[in-house]
C-alpha cells in the first residue's frame, strides 16, 4: 500500500527582530519585552492514487507583532484524511470548504494575515449524475490554540448542490448558453448561554411636600437565544458567448449575537456580477447588498481578529496593488451595507513605437449604508428586539466608502515601460475603523503613482515607483518612492521610503525607510528586509490585518518541494 | 535545520504528478484538473491574482512571447487566478482587457493551490508531457521568463 507514495510540501518562516523606536515611542516595555517574533508552518501531503493525508505544523513563537497573542504556541491546528475516487469524496479531519460565492459558508486560510478558519469534522462529495455536484459537511471551527470542548463553540452542518445543466443534459452540451444553478444550506447549532439585558425607564413622583423624586425602573428581560441559527442561499451563473451573469441570493434565520447588539432581525444578501468581454475589452459590473449577514459559529464572539466566521463577505473595493493607494481600504460591515463596483479594462491599438500598444484600467466603487426603518417605533438596533426593518437594495444615505482610480500601462521601446494611476478615495473612518455611524470623520485622499522599469540587460532591471497621497485629513500628506533593482533569476535588492511630510503633529512627520534583498532558487527563497514598518492595515483578499508601527529586521524564508 | 531543507531538494527531481483538484474555469464551468493536458508537450502552470503586482508584470512579459513560445516548442501555459470572491469575477475581464492570450483557471478558495503546495503568488510550475511537475520557482523578476522557456527546450530534447 505505501509503495508509489509520494510526499510533497511548503513551509515559511517569517522571523522579526524589534528594535526600540523613539520616534514611534517604542521602547522594550511597549513591546511587553518580547523583542522577537516568529511565525512560522510546515506543511506535509502524503499522496498514494486515490488516498492523500497531509497535516501543517505552525508555530508562533512569539507571534509577531500584528498577530493576536493567542496565537502564541506551537501545534498541528490542520490535518486531514481524504479518499477520493471519481464520483465520491471523503475527508476527515480539518477542511476548508466554498459553497457559492461565500454567502453563508466558506472556510479558508491565508497565512500572511494569520487568518484560518478551518471546519474539524468530516466533508463529503458526491456526483450521482455527470455535471451534479453535492457537498455534506459538518465540523466545529477553529479558535486559536483551544481543542474543541463540548459546548465551548458552536457545530456547523451545511449540504450543497449544484448542477451544471450543459453537463447534465447531453442536449445542452454544445449550446451557446451555458448554465449553472446551485443552493446551499447551512445550519449551526449551538448550546445556547443564559443572558439577560435590562431596559431603564426613568419617571419621577412628587410627595405631598412638593418634593421630586426621580425613580429608574430597571425591567430585565432574558433573551430568548435560538440554538439553531439556519441559512440557505440560492445561485445561478449564466454565461452566453461573451456575457456572464453571477448571482446569488441568502437568506439567514434569526441571529441574535454580540456583532448586531442581539436583534432578532432575520438576514439577507445579494451578490451579483455582470461582465462582458472579448479580446482587448473588459467590462464589469457588481452589486452587492448585505443586510446583518455576520454569521458566527459562536454568538457571543465579536472583535478582532474575527474568529469563528462560518461565512466570508467579500468587500466591493479593488484591491489596490501600489502601498500608498491601501492606506484607506474598506473593509464589509456585515450588518449592512449597499455597493456597487464598475470596472473597464481595454487594450488600446496605440502601436506606440509600431508595436506597443496602451493598456488602461478605469475602476470605480461605492459602499453606503443600507436604508434601516424602525420596527414598531422602537429606536433602530435595541438590543432583544427586531432591531429595524429594511427595504430588500435599499440604500441608505450615508457614504461609507468611495474609490474612483485608473492606470495606463505603456512598453516605450525594448527597454523602458511605464505605468501610471491616479485614485481618488472617501473613506468614512468613523464607520470603517470604528463602528460609529455618522459622518463626523471622513477623509478625502488623492493618491498618485509613477512606476518605471528599465531594463539595462535581459536579466537586469531597475524598478522605480514614485507616489503621493495627499488629504487634509487623518495623518496628513505622504510621498513615497521605492527602488528596485533585480538580478533574474536569483537576486532582489530594493530600497523603500514612505515619508508623512504632511503629518499635522510635528512629531510624528516620519521617514519609513526599508532596505530589502532576496535570494530565489526555484521554489526556495530567503529575503531580509530592515527598517521602519509604518502603522497600517495589510489586506488580502477583503481581510484586514492591523499591523502596527515596528522598526526592525525581517527575515523570511519559504520554500516548496 | 532549514538552510538543509531549503537547498538540498533543489536536486532532488522531484517526480510528483499534477494533483487531481475540482476547480473552475473562466466561463464558471467546472473543470478538473485532470483535464490539463497538452498532447504529450510540456504545459507551464501559474498561480496569479489580480492584486499581486510581480504576476501582473508576469503574465505581461510572458504575454508578449507567448506566440512564440508556442510556435517553437508546442507549450501551453495555464494561468490559476487564486482570486476569491471578492476579485474572481473581475479575473476574465482583466485577462482579456490585457489581451492575455492563455488559457484562465479560477481556484477561488485555493483547493489547488494547497494541493500543489503554493505559498504566494507568483509561483510557476513547468509540467512535462506526461503530467509530472518538473520544476518550479517562486516570485518574478524581469526576466525569469527566459528561464521559464529553457526548462520547456530542455524537456523537448
Amino acid at each position: 500500500m505505501l509503495s508509489g507514495g509520494r510526499v510533497t510540501g511548503n513551509f515559511q518562516m517569517d522571523a522579526q527582530i524589534y528594535n526600540p523606536d523613539d520616534a514611534l515611542g517604542i521602547t522594550d516595555s511597549s513591546l511587553n519585552y518580547k523583542k522577537y517574533g516568529m511565525n512560522g508552518f510546515a506543511n506535509f501531503i502524503y499522496s498514494n492514487q486515490n488516498f492523500s493525508a497531509g497535516l501543517r505544523a505552525e508555530g508562533f513563537m512569539n507571534p509577531m507583532l500584528g498577530f493576536d497573542p493567542r496565537y502564541e504556541g506551537i501545534g498541528i491546528p490542520y490535518w486531514f484524511m481524504k479518499y477520493k475516487l471519481s464520483k465520491f469524496e471523503v475527508t476527515a479531519g480539518h477542511f476548508y470548504e466554498q459553497f457559492g460565492s461565500g454567502m453563508i459558508l466558506r472556510s479558508y486560510e491565508e497565512w500572511t494575515l494569520g487568518y484560518d478558519n478551518n471546519l474539524y469534522g468530516f466533508n463529503a462529495k458526491f456526483e450521482p449524475f455527470a455535471g451534479v455536484r453535492l457537498t455534506g459537511l459538518t465540523g466545529v471551527h477553529r479558535y486559536f490554540w483551544e481543542p474543541y470542548k463540548k459546548d465551548d463553540r458552536g457545530m456547523v452542518r451545511g449540504a450543497d448542490a449544484e448542477i451544471y445543466l450543459n453537463e447534465a443534459f447531453s442536449t445542452l452540451e454544445n449550446a451557446d448558453l451555458k448554465v449553472t444553478l446551485g443552493a446551499s444550506f447551512v445550519s449551526k447549532y449551538e448550546k445556547v448561554p443564559n443572558m439577560t439585558f435590562s431596559r431603564d425607564s426613568a419617571y419621577f413622583t412628587i410627595n405631598e411636600f412638593g418634593d421630586t423624586t426621580q425613580w429608574i425602573h430597571k425591567e430585565t428581560y432574558k433573551y430568548n437565544l435560538p440554538y439553531n441559527v439556519g441559512s440557505w442561499a440560492a445561485r445561478t451563473n449564466l454565461s452566453y458567448k461573451n456575457v456572464n451573469l453571477y448571482a446569488e441570493y441568502a437568506r439567514k434565520g434569526n441571529d441574535p449575537n454580540a456583532t448586531n447588539n442581539y436583534i432578532y432581525h432575520k438576514g439577507q444578501g445579494l451578490y451579483a456580477t455582470l461582465t462582458y468581454s472579448t479580446k482587448g475589452l473588459g467590462i464589469y459590473l457588481a452589486t452587492k447588498w448585505i443586510d446583518n449577514m455576520g454569521y458566527k459559529s459562536k454568538l457571543t464572539e465579536k472583535g478582532v481578529p474575527p474568529m469563528l466566521d462560518i461565512n466570508y463577505l467579500p468587500a466591493i473595493s479593488k484591491e489596490h496593488v501600489y502601498s500608498l493607494a491601501t492606506i484607506y481600504p474598506y473593509a464589509t460591515k456585515p450588518n449592512g451595507e449597499a455597493g456597487i463596483q464598475a470596472q473597464v479594462d481595454a487594450t488600446i491599438p496605440t502601436k506606440v513605437n509600431g508595436k506597443y500598444n496602451t493598456t488602461v484600467s478605469l475602476n470605480v466603487s461605492l459602499a453606503n449604508a443600507i436604508k434601516k426603518e424602525q420596527a414598531a417605533g422602537i429606536p433602530l438596533d435595541s438590543t432583544g428586539t427586531e432591531g429595524y426593518t429594511a427595504q430588500f437594495l435599499s440604500f441608505g444615505d450615508l457614504k461609507y466608502y468611495r474609490d474612483i482610480n485608473f492606470q495606463i500601462d505603456q512598453k516605450f521601446n525594448k527597454k523602458f515601460s511605464a505605468k501610471a494611476a491616479g485614485f481618488f478615495q472617501l473613506y468614512n473612518k468613523h464607520v470603517i475603523e470604528d463602528d460609529i455611524f455618522d459622518d463626523e470623520n471622513m477623509v478625502n485622499a488623492v493618491i498618485a503613482v509613477l512606476d518605471m522599469t528599465y531594463k539595462f540587460t535581459p536579466a537586469r532591471s531597475l524598478r522605480v515607483e514614485a507616489e503621493g497621497l495627499w488629504t487634509k485629513e487623518d495623518k496628513g500628506d505622504w510621498a513615497a518612492l521605492t527602488l528596485e533593482y533585480n538580478i533574474s533569476p536569483h537576486w532582489f535588492f530594493s530600497v523603500m521610503d514612505e515619508f508623512n511630510y504632511g503629518n499635522p503633529d510635528d512629531d510624528m512627520q516620519l521617514h519609513y525607510y526599508n532596505l530589502s534583498f532576496g535570494y530565489t532558487e526555484k521554489s526556495n527563497r530567503i529575503s531580509v528586509r530592515y527598517g521602519r514598518q509604518r502603522e497600517g492595515l495589510l489586506c488580502v483578499g477583503g481581510v484586514c490585518r492591523y499591523v502596527p508601527a515596528s522598526t526592525g529586521l525581517t527575515i523570511t524564508l519559504t520554500s516548496s518541494f | 535545520m532549514f538552510s538543509i531543507a531549503l537547498f538540498a531538494q533543489s536536486e532532488q527531481a522531484a517526480v510528483t504528478k499534477l494533483p487531481v483538484v475540482d476547480i473552475k474555469n473562466v466561463k464558471g464551468e467546472p473543470f478538473s484538473t485532470k483535464n490539463i493536458e497538452n498532447n504529450g508537450k510540456p504545459i507551464i502552470i501559474t498561480f496569479w491574482a489580480t492584486w499581486c503586482k510581480p504576476c501582473l508584470k508576469e503574465h505581461d512579459a510572458i504575454n508578449e512571447v507567448y506566440e512564440e513560445w508556442v510556435e517553437e516548442t508546442g507549450v501551453k501555459m495555464y494561468a490559476v487566478s487564486i482570486d476569491n470572491s471578492r476579485s474572481s469575477a473581475r479575473v476574465l475581464p482583466t485577462v482579456n482587457g490585457k489581451g492575455w492570450n492563455f488559457e484562465v483557471l479560477l481556484d477561488e478558495n485555493g483547493e489547488l493551490k494547497r494541493a500543489m503546495n503554493v505559498n504566494v503568488p507568483p509561483h510557476t510550475f513547468v509540467v512535462d508531457g506526461s503530467g509530472n511537475i518538473v520544476w518550479q520557482h517562486v516570485g518574478y523578476l524581469d526576466g525569469d521568463e527566459n528561464g521559464y522557456i529553457e526548462t520547456v527546450r530542455k524537456l523537448l530534447k
